[in-house]
């Protein structure tokens, strides 16, 4: 059976929820849908109701919003794998419902009247020698596993990358009971001063944000963790796991200069963030460059009856989703709405933005790919031996970016890597492009084709 | 970390087993299969396709290094999956 929603969802984090939510007010029929057990998202990831804690609170920030948006209906535990394309109508959208990565899980299949893909996005971390030890993790991994599990990935941690994101990550840790030796920020100070005093008056808009990152900073001093600009995490050394990191003075372009090395048993990475595009990608709207999801000021994207929000359109923070999500779903339900101007994404980008000196950490033997152990000095040898400038044969030849994770984790790298050393690639993008938007198994697919057959 | 330390005041929760590799691990209700492993104080449980150890990196579900078999069910993410008491999980890899 195919069920026709007015609107359907993906996503029940602060964008989604913003969405369905004012798609309801206007009295749209809604689906809202997650692959989670629970609505939140990664940024208001949290304690199952089986673990109910009474300050859970202090993990987060805009826990009322989240409080007043969270007694919506969910489809939880919604995998959406594959979205089906149509010329003269929106996309039909593929679930499956149960327990993550299952066997039989019940499959719903929706044609909605609109889509709204508030997906979210995930870490970018950049490789380094080590990266793939057994203690270095993402920080959103430490955030998930503070929030969620109150597990603390380590004892004496050291949080680098780059972005404000940075900061949470630091605070959940202490409240986790960890010890943060170190908050690194790649970017320099007068790199970090200038975008983000520019033109003041255009962050009213963030305001709310500036008060987050404030408590943050209160949050450092009072547990006395330094906080260095222009540094990184170049290293990471351990027999079978992490038990130091070196530590280097980074110039404004990331390339390293001088380093030392400290013990610490985890080290938590982000470098910034990448929108997770696959569905919108599968539907047919159009990227921006920087490879996220492009709206007009409704959240329209450039596909007919399809809708985007949040952090998949450019990464802004939460109270931007909430904002784009609020817009979007009132849109999508056929109402009226518009978004105001804010230029955090782009402030966000100018202050933290990758630069191209990171490379510069790289060894040959640096690992790239982590799913098929393909290293930095295997992609250089592969396009010197093949002269090709093609990203999908030097993916095929190699096997960068074929791997588990489709090259969620690798994808962005690798095609850098290979732009420099082909002297530019002819089919760029493609890494972002997964047809099959989750892992399936072919019985389940296998049921999924005979079910069609039937109604066909 | 220890619910007596916790800043977030935990309340009463449910204790679950998992049988890992054989071995039984305690874990509470609500909890992923990578938390409770994590909170055993495991760190690696498959290896990748030269022999290196992996976990749990991302930890949402994105990167798949954190894959194990659930009753029988192999390349099930270990952060996604929630734990059910008795769930037998099997590992590639012998406990470090």
């Amino acid at each position: 059976m195919i069920e026709t929603p007015d609107v359907l969802v993906v996503g029940a984090g602060p964008a989604g929820l913003a969405a369905a939510a004012a798609a309801r007010r206007a009295g749209a029929q809604v689906v809202l849908l997650d692959a989670a057990a629970d609505a939140g998202g990664q940024y208001w990831r949290h304690l199952p109701a089986e673990r109910p804690a009474a300050r859970e609170r202090i993990l987060h920030h805009g826990w009322d919003r989240f409080a007043r948006l969270r007694g919506q209906e969910l489809l939880a535990d919604a995998q959406v794998w594959l979205v089906e394309r149509h010329d003269d109508r929106p996309p039909t959208v593929h679930a499956l419902v149960g327990p993550a990565d299952g066997t039989a899980r019940e499959k719903r299949v929706f044609a909605p009247r609109a889509l709204v893909l508030a997906t979210g996005a995930y870490e970018r971390t950049l490789p380094f020698p080590g990266w793939d030890l057994p203690g270095v993790f993402t920080a959103g991994a430490a955030q998930a596993l503070a929030k969620a599990e109150r597990v603390a990935v380590g004892r004496r941690v050291v949080v680098a990358g780059a972005g404000p994101f940075l900061l949470p990550v630091a605070a959940s840790l202490v409240r986790t009971g960890a010890r943060v030796l170190g908050v690194l920020e790649a970017n320099p100070w007068p790199r970090l001063a200038r975008a983000w005093t520019a033109r003041p008056a255009e962050l009213f808009a963030s305001r709310g944000k500036a008060g987050e990152l404030a408590g943050y900073v209160r949050d450092l001093i009072r547990h006395r963790i330094p906080y260095r600009a222009a540094t990184g995490v170049v290293a990471a050394h351990g027999d079978g796991r992490v038990e130091a990191v070196t530590v280097a003075r980074l110039g404004p372009d990331w390339a390293p200069g001088t380093e030392r090395r400290i013990a610490a048993d985890a080290v938590c990475v982000s470098h910034g963030f990448v929108p997770r595009a696959e569905l919108a990608v599968a539907a047919g709207c159009r990227l921006d460059p920087d490879g996220s999801v492009h709206t007009d000021a409704e959240g329209r994207t450039s596909v007919p009856g399809v809708f985007a929000a949040g952090e998949i359109t450019g990464i802004g923070g939460a109270d931007l989703a909430l904002a784009e999500g609020s817009v979007a779903g009132t849109v999508a339900a056929g109402g009226a709405d518009r978004r105001g101007f804010t230029g955090f994404p782009a402030r966000l980008e100018a202050a933290h933005g990758i630069r191209p000196g990171w490379t510069g950490w790289l060894t040959d033997d640096t690992l790239v790919c982590r799913c098929e152990d393909v290293t930095a000095g295997d992609l250089r040898a592969a396009a010197e031996a093949t002269g090709s400038r093609g990203l999908r044969s030097l993916k095929l030849s190699t096997r960068a970016g074929l791997g588990a994770c489709q090259g969620r984790v690798c994808g962005r790298t690798v095609e850098e890597l290979l732009n420099r050393h082909t002297g530019g690639l002819l089919d760029p993008g493609r890494t972002a492009n997964r047809p099959v938007a989750a892992l399936v198994r072919l019985g389940e697919l296998a049921a999924h084709h005979e079910d069609h057959e039937e109604n066909a | 970390m220890n619910p007596a330390d916790d800043p977030v005041r935990p309340g009463p929760a449910t204790a679950i087993e998992l049988v890992v590799d054989g071995r039984a691990v305690p874990g509470l209700a609500g909890q992923t299969v990578a938390g409770v492993l994590l909170g055993a104080g495991r760190r690696t449980w498959r290896s990748s396709r030269s022999g290196r150890p992996r976990g749990v990196f991302c930890g949402i579900g994105v990167c798949h290094d954190c894959l194990v078999a659930v009753n029988g069910v192999d390349d099930v993410r270990a952060c996604q999956r929630r734990a059910a008491d008795g769930d037998v999980i099997t590992t590639t890899d012998e406990p470090r």
